[in-house]
Formats: C-alpha cells, structure tokens, sequence
C-alpha cells in the first residue's frame, strides 16, 4: 500500500484527513517545500546520504534486542525492542531532523525554528543546528521549560535560543502556533523544522519518509532474530512520528497486527487524557494546518490534555493514521499513567531498559497483552527514546523519596551561594 | 453583489473606506458595544467580529491574549451570532465575521453562512483556508449573498495573485507584509508598488490592513487603496484607557 500515492486534487490527503491548511501568506513556501522534498524523495543518492549520516553521527541501524526476561517472566509472545532509544539525543526525533536538516540545507536556508513538548525534538533540532551551522530557535510552552529544564539546558549550550511560549495552555500545541507566527514573518531565510508527523502537507508525509528508516530496518533485523515477522507491533503516539516510522515497514504484510498506544492519562473523560482515537473525546476538526481527529469541544475549540508523558501530550494526530484506523489495519489503544509507571519498573527490574515514558506507553499495552498469547508469537516495540535523560520527570512519575531528598540538598546549596 | 452598491455608495463622500475590528466577548460584549458605538461615531464602514478560537495561529499577540481570555471566559459560537444580530441591526456599518477555519467547519458551511446571513452579516474572512480548501463554502455563500473575503499577500506571485482575483468577493483583503497581525508597517515605496499592484489585477475593490496604524497610513492607502482595515491599533487603545482612548484614537485619525 502506498499512502502517498495520492489521487489527482487529493494532494495530502488520507481518506479525508490531512491537507493543508495555511494562511495565504505561506503558499509560496509551501509550494518551495513541497517542490524541494518531491526532488529528493526521487533522487536514490539522497536517501544514502541520509543513512550515511545517520550511521556516522547517530550510530544507526539501532539494534532489534531479545526481552527473553521480560518474555518468560509473561509467559506468552516472544518481546522484542527497536531500540530508537540509542540514538544520539535518545529518541528517534533525530531520524527526522536530520533529514530536515539535509532538505533545509538544500533549500539555501540559514535558520531553523522547532517547537518542542517534551524537549526532545527540541534537543535533536538544537543538535542538527549546531552540526549544519544553522541559526536556531526553539519554541516551547512555558510549562513545558518549567518541567523540562535539563532539555533546556541542553539546548540553550548546544547555541539554539529557547524561548518560553506564555500563550494558551503553555505546551506543545502553543508552541506549534508560535512557531506558525514566526514562519510567516520570516520564511524567506527560515525552514520550520516540524517535529512529528502532524501539521500541513508535506509535513507527515516528510517526517513519515525520514522516519520509515526505522520500519525499514526493524523489517529484516525481526526476521533475523525472530525467524519471522512480528504478530503485533506497538509504537506509542502523540503526533504519530515513530508509529509511522515502525508502521510502514510492515503495512503490507497483512498477518502483521499495528496497534498505535496513546496518553489515557487519568483515564476517559473530557480534560484527563490525550487520546484521540482510543477513547471517544475527540472530533474532526480542521487546525494547527490540517484536518484529523482533536480534542475539542462542540464549537471547534481545544480541550486540555493529559498525560505523564509530555511528548504524547498533543490534541491532534498523524492524518495517516486515522485513516488507517478508520480501515481497521491499525487499532488504537489507551495507556493511563498508572499503567506507564508501572510498564517502566517492570521494564527496569527485568531487562535493565529505561524506555521514556512516552515509549512507556507502548511497553505497557505489550505487557497487558503478551500473556495472552501464545509462545511461538512475536511482539515487537518501538522503544522510541531513552528514559534515564528525563530524570526529573520520571523521578516524579515514580515519586522516589531518594531522589527529592537529593533536590532539596541541592536546591539549598544553590540558596547558600 | 450587494456589496458592490454599499461600497460605491460609501465611496462618494470618501477617498478612503475604513473597516475595524472587534474580537467578540473580549473584554466583555458590553465593552465591545461600547467600543462599536464610537466605531461607529468615527464613520466606519465595515467591521470585522472575530469569533474567539483557541489556536489563533495567524495573530499577534494583542490578538492572541484576546481571543484566549474570551475563550477561556466561556464564549460560544452561538453568542457571538446573536451578538451579531445585534450590532447589524443597530449600526449602519455592515458586519463581516472573521475567524478561523475550524469555527466554520465545526457547525457545517451550510449551517455557518445560514447563520451568518441571519444574523445580519454581510460576509466572512477566514485566512486559515487556502482556496484549494475554500470551493464548496464559497460556492454556497455567493449563492446567498454573503461574500467570502480572500486574501492577497507581498508574497504571492502574480500568477497566484491572478488566481485569487478570480475568487474574489466583495472586496479583497491586502496583507501589507508578511508576518502576524500587530506590528508596524513601513509605508514606503515598495508597498504602494505592491497595493498598487493588487488593485490593478482584483475585479472588486482592496482593503489593506496589517500595521495600519496612523493618519499617514491612512493617507497614504488613499492614493493606493479603497479601504484601511484598523486592527490591533483600536484596542491597544481600548487597553490603554477604554472609551476615552478609544475616542482619541479616532480623533488623531481625524475621523472624530
Ligand atoms: C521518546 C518519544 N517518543 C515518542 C514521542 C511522541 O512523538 P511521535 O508520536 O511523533 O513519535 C516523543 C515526543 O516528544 C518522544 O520524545
């Protein structure tokens, strides 16, 4: 199945989601883009380029690892891990960057802008920037930076301006907006480095390709050490960007289940979680550039969301997906943060793995369903970051004592300088 | 074609129309009323009442802030068509809704220009819908009279500046720069070219808005232009001191 082979006057469209929403003011860009990622999506030296790049500063192909402890101690399926989590910066976030970063670099561009969530894409925007020897400024909701500091950290000494968005709910959709703000004044010499596969055409297509490195080769390193295809893949999904990467290695392969995992937070209901399609909180609505499923309330404006994972914490979704949902090849699952922390410690104890908590997610549904199935069966996560470098947040997630006790001697030597 | 007549009819006293802004619920309908009174007073011809959306990615900040305190105030969609009843059939400006797209699909375009053109509203300007996306509401609204404002913009190029022309309605609204709403706009040379340009390829007449801020600006759009659109100006005046600065505002625009 080619999702992007798109019917004439349908450009950027998947069953009815997607499309591409923009003030006038951008359509030249638009069309720049668009034009520019068409060139290197037909030109096979590129994509060698990419993972070229990739192996030399990313250490890419990430391994597919064995959970054999994690999978006796279920009983059921045979686990095993994608490991996006050993990427440079800790996340598959720097798949699509560097691609963004290769195209901006065509496009005779010298400055990027990024909004982050979780500090991640964020983090690996940053990176890129430093590496191509772009101007950068990252934009990001002032409650994030409160919840987020060492990503700041990082960013603001890798030389990327951070600047805290004070509008809206503060978080990652805010920071999208600002991000918008500042394209449509300074698009001349600016590329918009979108973080997840969501936003106007070509957006998820863009960050779907750069991020199908990781189905590409999850596909073959499966059958190698599995012997076979995996029954089940779970990917966890705030705007879609790893799902889509781990998905399209196996959309053909009909025997394959895809099952996307997204923030159930507190739970259903209205302002408790970020899950679009899993509960029934969300409508289709059309903003931040596209049409897909939201959170939002009957007049067409958004909701609050939840979740203990500020990367899957978004109201909106990859259009793709929801398409792919709505034809029953991917089924969408729910995860509370009880059930995330849980997954973590269990995933910690058994393997020595740290997945994120966004990832977390994934891992949860994996545990809750591989028991039930049988010894022979294959299950496969995205693991998509690391989690040992949000330790402020985890710490939180898993409110250990030690570690609070280490804050306020900390905090308190800082208050004697 | 409603619009045409009321806008040569408004054109025989004046170089220029003006149209203004009010975003509805913000600070609170009672103040929007008052501000509207001496919108009126100054002689406006058009205004445009922003329906408050949570996303307001094409504003600035002024806007931006706005729009989220009147959401978060608990402001529907519903209140401001009633609020629209209102004012159209009060003042003798016409109405314009402007907005976002989402407001717009959320309700149905049938549903949506329906209720527009009960309320008295005479058309509707919703930059976040390109024209690829915009065939089927527009297509509705001219078949009920209500124009659907397209945009034109400094970065455009002329072919795509001849497509809009062609979906033009009413009058077309003219992005002096690029950018979000708020800031200062230089009126030099290389923006009069640029309006100059526009009026010339539109088959209806051109509203300039983004910046226009002053008497010059004004003076300037005269020679350029058929109409300056007024927006975060009036109600960083309306912020600095209600009424009265309000009032002052339009009397340094020589309009009170
Ligand atoms: C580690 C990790 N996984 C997953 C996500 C969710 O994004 P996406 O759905 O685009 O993969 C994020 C976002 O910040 C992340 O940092």
């Amino acid at each position: 199945m080619d999702l992007f082979d798109f019917e004439p006057g349908r450009e950027g469209y998947y069953g009815e989601y997607g499309g591409c929403f923009l003030p006038e003011i951008l359509t030249t860009t638009i069309e720049e883009l668009k034009a520019a990622f068409q060139d290197i999506k037909h030109d096979p030296s590129f994509w060698q380029e990419f993972e070229q790049l990739m192996q030399s500063y990313s250490g890419r192909p990430t391994p597919v690892s064995h959970l054999a402890n994690l999978s006796a101690k279920l009983g059921g399926a045979q686990i095993y891990v994608k490991r996006e989590d050993l990427n440079h910066t800790g996340s598959h976030k720097i798949n699509n960057v560097m691609g963004q970063g290769l195209l901006c670099k065509r496009l005779g561009k010298k400055r990027v802008i990024a909004e982050t969530g979780a500090g991640q894409h964020g983090f690996a925007t940053a990176t890129m920037a430093a590496r191509f020897g772009f101007d950068c400024k990252i934009y990001m909701g002032a409650v994030d930076v409160a919840r987020q500091r060492p990503n700041v950290f990082w960013m603001e000494n890798l030389g990327a301006e951070v600047v805290a968005v004070q509008d809206g709910q503060q978080t990652l959709k805010d920071a999208i907006n600002e991000c918008l703000r500042d394209w449509v004044t300074n698009m001349h010499d600016t590329h918009y480095v979108l973080g997840t596969a969501a936003g106007p055409h070509p957006f998820p297509e863009m960050v779907s390709y750069f991020q199908s490195i990781i189905g590409r080769e999850a596909r073959g390193q499966i059958q190698k050490v599995a012997g076979k295809l995996p029954d089940r893949v779970f990917a966890c999904v705030g705007g879609g960007s790893n799902a889509m990467g781990l998905f399209q290695g196996f959309l053909d392969d009909q025997q394959v289940e895809l099952i996307g995992c997204e923030a159930g937070g507190l739970g259903p209901g209205e302002g408790n979680h970020a899950s679009r399609l899993a509960y029934k909180d969300a409508s289709v609505g059309v903003a931040q550039g596209f049409k897909t499923y939201f959170l939002q309330n009957k007049d067409g404006n958004m909701l609050h969301t939840k979740s203990v994972a500020a990367g899957l914490d978004y109201i909106g979704v990859n259009p793709a997906l929801v398409h792919l949902w709505e034809r029953e090849r991917v089924r969408f699952e729910a995860v509370t943060d009880a059930e995330v922390t849980e997954a973590l410690k269990l995933c910690m104890k058994t393997e020595g793995l740290i997945p994120a908590l966004e990832s977390s997610h994934a891992f949860a549904r994996a545990i809750e369903e591989a028991p039930k199935m049988s010894k022979d069966e294959v299950i496969l996560i995205n693991q998509s970051g690391r989690g040992d470098k949000d330790i402020f947040t985890v710490a939180d997630a898993l409110d250990d004592d030690h570690w609070k006790e280490f804050i306020k001697v900390k905090a308190e030597h800082y208050g004697a300088e | 074609m409603a619009l045409n007549d009321y806008i040569a009819s408004r054109k025989q006293n004046k170089d220029l129309l003006l149209m203004t802004h009010v975003v509805c619920g913000y600070p609170s309908f009672d103040a929007n009323l008052k501000e509207l009174e001496i919108m009126a007073e100054a002689g406006v011809d058009f205004v445009e009442l922003q329906f408050p959306f949570s996303e307001p990615s094409a504003d600035g900040p002024l806007f931006v802030k706005a729009n989220q305190i009147a959401v978060e105030s608990g402001v529907t969609v519903e209140q401001c068509f009633e609020f629209m009843a209102k004012v159209s059939q009060r003042f003798d400006f016409k109405v314009l809704m402007m907005g976002y797209y989402n407001t717009v699909f959320k309700m149905g375009h049938e549903a949506f220009v329906d209720a527009l053109k009960a309320a008295g509203g005479c058309g509707f300007i919703v930059p976040d819908l390109p024209l690829e996306e915009a065939g089927t509401l527009h297509e509705y609204a001219k078949s009920q009279d209500i124009a659907p404002i397209v945009l034109m913009t400094p970065t455009n190029t002329d072919e795509r500046l001849q497509t809009i022309a062609k979906a033009a309605d009413g009058f077309v609204y003219v992005v002096a720069r690029r950018g979000v709403t708020g800031g200062k706009t230089e009126m030099d040379a290389e923006v009069g070219e640029f309006l100059d340009k526009c009026r010339d390829i539109s088959p209806v007449p051109t509203g300039v808005g983004f910046g226009v801020s002053a008497k010059e600006d004004l003076d300037f759009l005269a020679k350029h232009a058929d109409m300056g659109i007024i927006g975060t100006a009036a109600l960083k005046a309306w912020e600095e001191g209600e009424e009265k600065a309000l009032r002052e505002f339009f009397g340094s625009l020589g309009l009170l």
